[in-house]
């Protein structure tokens, strides 16, 4: 079941309704773009507990 | 064309240049094996371990065709053509979940190319031959776009008077390339990718922190970019205009599904060493989407900049007017060199597949190894030339289009790939029936469209084609195979069993 967090980085970058705005903005960057980067660091981090979880 | 040279540029360039010929050649007696045959020329022996298989997969999906393109889309489009970040988000979970199958079956099996896969799982000479035609059909406007992000580069540096310039260039530096490859295989690309990444990175940590620092910093960017849209109207904006939001999430998707079935991200995974290796790739590989999500946001930085070049010239505009010229060589270099990496592994990925699932089934089927790894190099030259004569001689934007509508093809495969992975469930006629389908439906909306991505769908807005020609596919495949299954015709063979796709743990600690 550990393999359905794979699904959350779909959703959460394949939902623009999430982040599709300018409020809050981060160093300059618009919601919008820090937002998706910040999923290219979550993304790996879910990838590693299911990868985790296989070994275990 | 650029009237003034640029030596110092030129300089820094052709060292870099020299330095990764030499790696090319190099290669060949690197992780030493017999280059005569097939799975050592063209999948390096599977021994790629975690590091290699980073740099390789990594030079491998983001190519310098990327590094010129993404940026020039969001110059013009703005949010829209972020796209490419959702897209390089999600395709490693799915990966993760789909690759490592691929490989155990291919290892356990001795299959090198996904073609080879469909034809043990699905006893289908012609399924077979309709994913490999269609990985060769999808992969070679996708060689021929690495040529212009070489040439974008060679142009911005200047060749004076010479007229046809950038044609020499060209020419000479893919003949270099064919010979390198022909001779040291996927070891090759995967070496030089070392070198290559190296120096990307380097040019997009300078480009990110120097250039928004002369721009009045980040802020400054975003607000100069949405000043611009606002100044021009329509739907491009910093934020998904109305509209947007279908095309963007289904370009994303659609993205995702392609690329994982094209011959070079397939031969690139399976010259992996494990299953756990390609795992592991799949938590240290965003770092390249952190690249590249930076590297789109230089395409902000050129309307902050004032640039006024067009297109794809946008980026190499941008690096000679913010960076001291030797810099701007060495970035040329990185986009340049950035080119050679995939361009080697597609074109080695298309002749595993001509090697394997054309030439022996139906034109040799006694081929002894070394006859086998010498069609395979052979082909490999013939493509990288097919290549070279479409972008001297053809108009850009033929294989713009052809490469467009590759990745709508190449989408067509998923389901006897992918789904095939998980489950036998679809009939091979269902689903050559619904490969055609998809083709044709693909080809013919894209064309309607007067080539472009999207079609509007009613009620749903504009979708990308590729998702509409799959629902279509995988609608009829199934289709098909309920009727079949009716009619309670027998099952054909199947040559893998359920274990062949689980992790061998006797061969792999993962």
């Amino acid at each position: 079941m550990r393999r359905l967090l794979l699904l959350v980085p779909w959703i959460a970058t394949l939902t623009p309704a999430l982040y599709n705005q300018r409020q809050p903005y981060l160093w300059g960057f618009p919601f919008f773009y820090w937002y998706l980067f910040l999923w290219l660091f979550l993304s790996p981090l879910l990838i590693f507990i299911v990868y985790r979880g296989r070994r275990a | 064309m650029n009237a003034t040279v640029h030596w110092t540029a030129w300089g820094v360039f052709l060292f870099f240049f020299a330095l990764v010929t030499v790696l090319g050649f190099v290669a060949a007696r690197w992780k030493r094996a017999d280059l005569n045959h097939l799975h050592e020329w063209g999948l390096g022996g599977r021994r790629f371990g975690t590091l290699i298989t980073w740099f390789l997969l990594g030079g491998d999906m983001y190519t310098a065709y990327t590094m010129v393109a993404v940026p020039a889309l969001i110059f013009a489009a703005g949010a829209y053509g972020f796209f490419a970040l959702p897209y390089t988000i999600a395709v490693y979970p799915l990966m993760f979940l789909v690759m490592p199958r691929l490989w155990n079956v291919c290892r356990k099996h001795h299959y090198l190319t996904l073609a080879d896969f469909i034809e043990g799982r699905y006893a289908s000479h012609w399924l077979a031959l309709a994913v490999a035609a269609t990985g060769v059909l999808a992969t070679m406007p996708y060689i021929a776009l690495q040529l212009v992000g070489m040439q974008v580069a060679f142009e911005a540096m200047g060749f004076g008077d010479v007229k046809q310039g950038a044609e020499i260039a060209l020419i000479v530096a893919f003949v270099v390339l064919a010979v390198y490859t022909y001779t040291s295989g996927l070891r090759a690309p995967a070496l030089i990718a070392f070198v290559k990444d190296i120096m990307v990175y380097v040019f997009v940590i300078a480009a990110v922190i120097a250039i928004p620092a002369r721009l009045g910093g980040y802020g400054a960017v975003f607000a100069a970019a949405d000043q611009a849209f606002t100044a021009k109207g329509g739907a491009a904006g910093i934020l998904l205009g109305a509209g947007q939001t279908m095309p963007y999430v289904t370009l994303a998707i659609g993205s995702t599904f392609a690329l994982l079935l094209y011959p070079h991200v397939v031969t690139g995974t399976l010259a992996a060493s494990s299953p756990g290796t390609i795992r592991r790739n799949m938590m240290l590989l965003p770092a390249y989407s952190v690249a590249l999500g930076l590297i789109a946001l230089l395409g902000y930085m050129a309307i902050a900049a004032g640039i006024t070049a067009k297109g794809n010239a946008i980026v190499p505009a941008l690096i000679m007017q913010s960076f001291p010229e030797w810099f701007a060589g060495f970035c040329f270099a990185a986009i340049a060199l950035g080119a050679l990496v995939p361009a080697a592994i597609m074109s080695i990925g298309a002749a595993n597949l001509v090697t394997r699932n054309f030439w022996r089934p139906y034109i040799n089927a006694n081929m002894q190894p070394a006859q086998e790894a010498r069609v395979a190099k052979i082909t490999s030259l013939v493509l990288k030339f097919g290549a070279l004569l479409f972008v001297v001689f053809l108009p850009l934007e033929y294989a713009i289009n052809l490469q467009l509508l590759g990745g709508i093809w190449m989408q067509q495969v998923l389901p006897a790939a992918f789904i095939g992975l998980f489950t036998r469930w679809f009939r091979a006629e269902g689903l050559l029936a619904g490969w055609a389908l998809g083709m044709g439906l693909g080809t013919m909306l894209c064309w309607l469209q007067g080539v472009k991505p999207v079609y509007p769908l009613p009620g749903l807005g504009a979708v990308y084609i590729g998702l509409i020609a799959l629902t279509a596919n995988i609608t009829l495949a199934a289709l098909i195979t309920v009727i079949a299954n009716a009619r309670s015709k027998p099952h054909a063979k199947d040559a893998t069993v359920a274990a062949d796709y689980e992790d061998d743990a006797a061969l792999t600690r993962s």
